[in-house]
């Protein structure tokens, strides 16, 4: 009776912090890339199949989440935008943490196979393998070009969900990977400068540490020149179309100016307003690449009905 | 007549087997939905079970009373 007394009950996890291992904001970017990458393909899968697909391929990408979340406990616990997360907060046992994630990475590549193809499954196995291991375990902790690498984990999915139709990789599917991959390094380096005590406390080497500021800057701003023709390029293939196009061309010179706001900008004035500029070009990073997959989105449907389409 | 309310460790509990509980039934019904799907697509129900059912060529013997 004492036992059942005595019992630990802050051992036991809620079930929202097994859906906070899953990282449901991550998800929900993969979720709507992925469905964008399906919906555009030339083949169609039938709806439940689709929805399978999309709903396997979030799964694997949680899946990930939680490993990431097992083997970053140390450097989550020092960084204050994460010491809150279910590991480093002790709701979730490691191994818990662990097994969760590696069960339901075997669980969603499987059923991806079952449910679509096996390229679709395979390109899944590779972006877990590829985010928990190379980038997680390797490259973050070992090169200020972590995010650079590594981003190529979260723009797999729009490619997975066009593999799961298709059965193959077409170009379109490639660029709708280069978009995301090119968008991930301003994105996150803009979020380095205005975080900045975070990543140097935790030892991660962000460009922001290793390389300093005014270069972090600089590399923000050439990532986002680089990342315009990609955007462009994918206007001009069987996905884009005049609607995408006109889309892409406003969305690149609304970022490239936030990133030469950036790259114009000192430490000294950015702390005096606050990270102002530097958070507002964050902010439109988000919806810069929604409404880019959003226009894709939207000129398929043009395209079905046959209108204003190349 | 008293009852001790729940500890919140039940409620914890209650909370993780509602949560699987619900994913187990989406899990369900997708299967169910996708084939469903399958069936009104014509896939043949060999197809369906796997390569493992279909590479034996069917003989006709020894497939049991």
């Amino acid at each position: 009776m004492a036992d059942i007394l005595t019992h630990d009950t802050q051992t036991e996890a809620s079930l929202s912090d097994f859906v906070q291992l899953l990282k449901p904001r991550v998800m929900s970017l993969v979720v709507f890339t992925a469905m964008v990458g399906l919906l555009v393909a030339p083949v169609h899968l039938p709806p439940v199949t689709a929805l399978a697909a999309i709903l396997f391929i979030a799964l694997g990408a949680g899946a990930s989440g939680a490993l990431n979340m097992w083997w970053d406990a140390d450097i989550d616990a020092v960084m204050r935008r994460t010491r809150g997360r279910p590991v480093p907060a002790g709701r979730v046992q490691p191994g818990e943490a662990l097994a969760f994630g590696a069960v339901l990475s075997v669980f969603a590549v499987v059923m991806l196979w079952l449910a679509t193809n096996l390229v679709a499954a395979g390109l899944l196995a590779f972006t877990i393998f590829f985010y928990a291991v190379v980038y997680t375990m390797g490259l973050k902790r070992w090169t200020p070009q972590n995010i650079v690498i590594g981003g190529a984990a979260g723009a797999f999915p729009p490619m997975i969900g066009w593999a799961a139709a298709t059965g193959s990789v077409g170009i379109e599917a490639w660029l709708m990977f280069a978009l995301i991959f090119m968008w991930t390094p301003p994105h996150f380096w803009a979020l380095a400068l205005f975080m900045k005590d975070d990543y140097s406390n935790a030892g991660v080497p962000m460009l922001t540490v290793t390389h300093g500021r005014k270069a972090t800057r600089a590399h923000i701003l050439a990532y986002t020149i680089l990342l315009a023709p990609v955007a462009i390029g994918a206007a001009l293939t069987s996905i884009g179309g005049p609607l995408v196009l006109a889309v892409s061309a406003v969305l690149n010179l609304w970022f490239l100016k936030g990133a030469w706001a950036i790259r114009a900008r000192d430490e000294s004035e950015a702390e005096a307003d606050g990270y102002r500029v530097e958070k507002a070009f964050f902010r439109f990073s988000l919806i810069y690449l929604f409404l880019h997959f959003g226009a894709f989105l939207a000129q398929a449907a043009l395209r079905l009905n046959g209108i204003w389409s190349w | 007549m008293s009852f001790r309310p729940d500890h919140e460790l039940h409620r914890r509990r209650l909370g993780r087997n509602l949560g699987l509980g619900g994913a187990l039934l989406v899990f369900v019904l997708l299967v169910f939905g996708m084939t469903i799907e399958k069936v009104r697509n014509g896939v043949p129900a060999e197809a369906m079970l796997g390569e493992a059912n279909t590479a034996q060529p069917s003989t006709g013997a020894g497939t049991g009373p």
